[in-house]
C-alpha cells in the first residue's frame, strides 16, 4: 500500500490548482490521479480563448491555461499518475486505483480532494424519439474529435441545446467547413454565456431557436435529418410547428452533470440540485477529510472560478492534514445558508463564522432570468446585502461576499438566506 | 446620432453595452464594468476584430493536430481567409507553446502561434 498525505482524484483544472495550493500550504506528500494520458482535463480540448482573465490577467486558450498550472505542478515536484482510474474510495480514505503499469493498487491517504469534473447529459437521458443512427454526438465529444484528434465528425449539423460547448462547437464546425443549420434550445433563454452567442452564432449568422426541441431523428445507418418543433410553456412540442432539417450530424449540448459515483459510494452526501457534494465553507464534505472542488462540486462557467475554489480546497485539505486548530473548532455551530426566491443553491451550504475567510465568497445560480432585481442576503431576519442587478441569468454563476466580522458579531445567528428580490 | 446595444466579449461576463454613435465614431459608452468594455465597444462599431483559434496538422507527433491562435486580434472579415491559409499547413513535431507557425497570416500582421505542446 502506498501512503500519501493528500490524494487528489482528477488532474484537470480543479485537481491541478488544489495540488499546487496544498503544496504551498505546507504539505509535501501529494499524489494526483488522472485517468487521461495527460494532465489538464477538459482544458486540452477547449482551444478557444477567454480563459484566465481573473487568474492571470490575460486571455489564454484552454491548453495554455492548463500549461500554466502543469508547470507549477512540475516546479513544485508534485507527484502524479496518468492513465490511472480510481475505482473506489473508502471512508477511512483508502483509494483503490488501477493502471497498466501498476495494475490494481491501494493508496492510504490522510485527506482526499475530489476533483473528477463532470460529464455531458447523453441522448439516452434526454428521451429524444427517433432512430439511433450514427452521427449523434455530445458537443464535447465532437470538440475532442475536432480539436485533439483532427477529425470532423460531420458536414451538415444541427445542435440541440445552447450550452457553452454547443455554441463553441457551432463556430468550430463552421470554421472547419461544416454547415451548422440551427441551434435549438428547449428553454426560452440560452444556457450559454452571452459572449458565446455573440461570437459563435451571431458572427456566423447561425440562428438560435429558443423554446424549440428535436422531436424526431431520421436515418437508419447515419443521421439523415432531424425535425425541430416549438414548445409551449410546459416544454411540450406544439403540433404544426414542425420543421425538418436535412443533416448528417446532431450535436447535443444539454447540460453537464457532476461525476460523483466515487463520492456516493464513499458516503458523501449529494445535493439534489447541483448533483455535487454538500460542502461547508472549507469545501469539506460530510465525510471528514474529504474535500471537493471544481465541476464535481457544481458546474462552473469560468475556469478561473474553478481554480479559485480548488485553491481553497487545497488549503483546507492541507490544514486538515497538518491537524491545525481549524477542525477543533467544530462545535455544531455551522450556519446553514438557505437558497430562496429564485436562488437554486449556494456553495457552500453551511458556513462557520470562526472558520470562514475574512471575506468569504458564496457562489450560486438562479433558476430563471431576472431583470431589474436585487440580490439580497439576510442574517436571520436582517437584510445585510441588497445589491441592484440589471439582469441575472441561469447560465451565469453569481456570487455574494459574506464578511466574517459581521457574522461573528451577529447575535444568535441561526440562518443565512440568499435570495432574489 | 444612433444608439447600438452590444454584448461585450472582452471576457465571459458579457456586459451589456449601450454605445452612442456619431458619424461612425463611438461618442458615449455605458454599461461596461471595466476598461475592456470601452475598448471593445469602440472597436466593434468601427473595426470589429476577433482572436482566431483553430488547429494545424502535425506530422510525427504525439497528437495529429496542435491548437493555435492568432497572437493578436484580427479584422472579423479575415477569419475565413486565415482558416483557409492554415488548413494548407503541416508542421513537424515537436511543437512548443508560443512557437510561431505562420507569420503575418493572411496579410493581417498577426502571427499564428501554437497554444499546446506536442512531443
Amino acid at each position: 500500500m502506498l501512503n500519501y498525505d493528500i490524494v487528489i482524484v482528477g488532474g484537470g483544472p480543479a485537481g491541478l490548482a488544489a495540488a499546487v495550493s496544498a503544496k504551498e500550504n505546507g504539505v509535501d506528500s501529494i499524489l494526483v490521479l488522472e485517468r487521461d494520458q495527460e494532465l489538464g482535463g477538459i482544458l486540452n480540448q477547449c482551444i478557444h480563448n477567454g480563459f484566465g482573465l481573473h487568474t492571470f490577467k490575460e486571455e489564454l486558450t484552454g491548453p495554455e491555461y492548463a500549461a500554466r498550472y502543469i508547470e507549477q505542478l512540475e516546479e513544485a515536484k508534485i507527484e502524479y499518475k496518468l492513465n490511472t482510474m480510481v475505482i473506489d474510495i473508502t471512508e477511512d480514505k483508502t483509494v483503490t486505483a488501477m493502471n497498466r503499469a501498476d495494475g490494481l493498487f491501494e493508496i492510504q491517504a490522510k485527506a482526499i480532494i475530489l476533483a473528477m469534473g463532470c460529464r455531458e447529459r447523453s441522448r439516452g437521458a434526454l428521451n429524444i424519439p427517433g432512430y439511433r443512427p450514427a452521427g449523434i454526438y455530445s458537443a464535447g465529444t465532437a470538440q475532442r474529435l475536432v480539436n485533439m484528434e483532427g477529425c470532423l465528425p460531420g458536414r451538415e449539423v444541427v445542435i440541440l441545446g445552447s450550452g457553452d460547448i454547443g455554441l463553441i462547437m457551432a463556430r468550430r464546425m463552421t470554421l472547419e467547413g461544416a454547415k451548422v443549420q440551427v441551434v435549438a434550445e428547449l428553454l426560452p433563454y440560452s444556457g450559454g454565456l452571452k459572449r458565446n452567442i455573440v461570437q459563435c452564432l451571431d458572427d456566423f449568422g447561425i440562428p438560435l431557436k429558443l423554446s424549440h426541441t428535436v422531436v424526431d431523428i431520421e436515418g437508419k445507418e447515419r443521421v439523415s435529418g432531424v425535425t425541430i418543433a416549438k414548445v409551449d410553456q410546459n416544454r411540450k412540442p406544439i403540433p404544426g410547428t414542425d420543421k425538418h432539417y436535412t443533416c448528417d450530424t446532431l450535436l447535443l449540448s444539454c447540460g453537464l452533470i457532476p461525476e460523483n459515483e466515487l463520492s456516493t459510494s464513499l458516503g458523501v452526501e449529494i445535493s439534489p440540485v447541483t448533483a455535487g457534494p454538500l460542502v461547508n465553507e472549507s469545501l469539506e464534505t460530510n465525510v471528514e477529510g474529504v474535500f471537493a472542488c471544481g465541476n464535481v462540486l457544481h458546474v462552473h462557467d469560468l475556469v478561473d472560478f474553478v481554480s479559485q475554489e480548488a485553491k481553497a480546497a487545497g488549503k483546507h485539505a492541507a490544514a486538515y492534514v497538518r491537524g491545525g486548530a481549524r477542525h477543533l473548532l467544530f462545535d455544531g455551530e455551522d450556519i446553514p445558508i438557505v437558497a430562496e426566491g429564485g436562488v437554486r443553491y449556494t456553495v457552500p451550504k453551511t458556513i462557520h463564522p470562526q472558520r470562514m475567510e475574512e471575506n468569504h465568497t458564496v457562489r450560486f445560480r438562479v433558476g430563471d432570468v431576472y431583470q431589474n432585481c436585487y440580490v439580497s442576503v439576510y442574517l436571520n431576519q436582517e437584510r445585510v446585502i441588497h445589491r441592484k442587478r440589471q439582469v441575472i441569468v441561469p447560465g451565469e454563476m453569481e456570487e455574494v461576499v459574506l464578511k466574517q466580522e459581521e457574522l461573528k458579531t451577529f447575535p444568535n445567528l441561526s440562518q443565512i438566506t440568499v435570495k432574489i428580490e | 446620432m444612433e444608439t447600438r446595444e452590444l454584448t461585450c466579449i472582452g471576457c465571459p461576463m458579457g456586459c451589456q453595452l449601450k454605445v452612442q454613435i456619431d458619424q461612425g465614431q463611438a461618442t458615449e459608452i455605458a454599461g461596461n464594468t471595466c476598461k475592456r468594455g470601452e475598448v471593445y465597444a469602440k472597436k466593434e462599431v468601427t473595426n470589429p476584430t476577433r482572436i482566431v483559434t483553430s488547429t494545424v496538422a502535425v506530422e510525427g507527433g504525439s497528437s495529429a493536430v496542435v491548437s493555435v491562435k492568432t497572437n493578436r486580434d484580427i479584422p472579423k472579415d479575415k477569419i475565413f481567409e486565415i482558416i483557409q491559409e492554415i488548413k494548407e499547413i503541416k508542421v513537424q513535431a515537436p511543437v512548443h507553446i508560443g512557437d510561431t507557425i505562420v507569420s503575418n497570416v493572411a496579410g493581417t500582421g498577426a502571427d499564428i502561434v501554437a497554444t499546446k505542446e506536442v512531443k
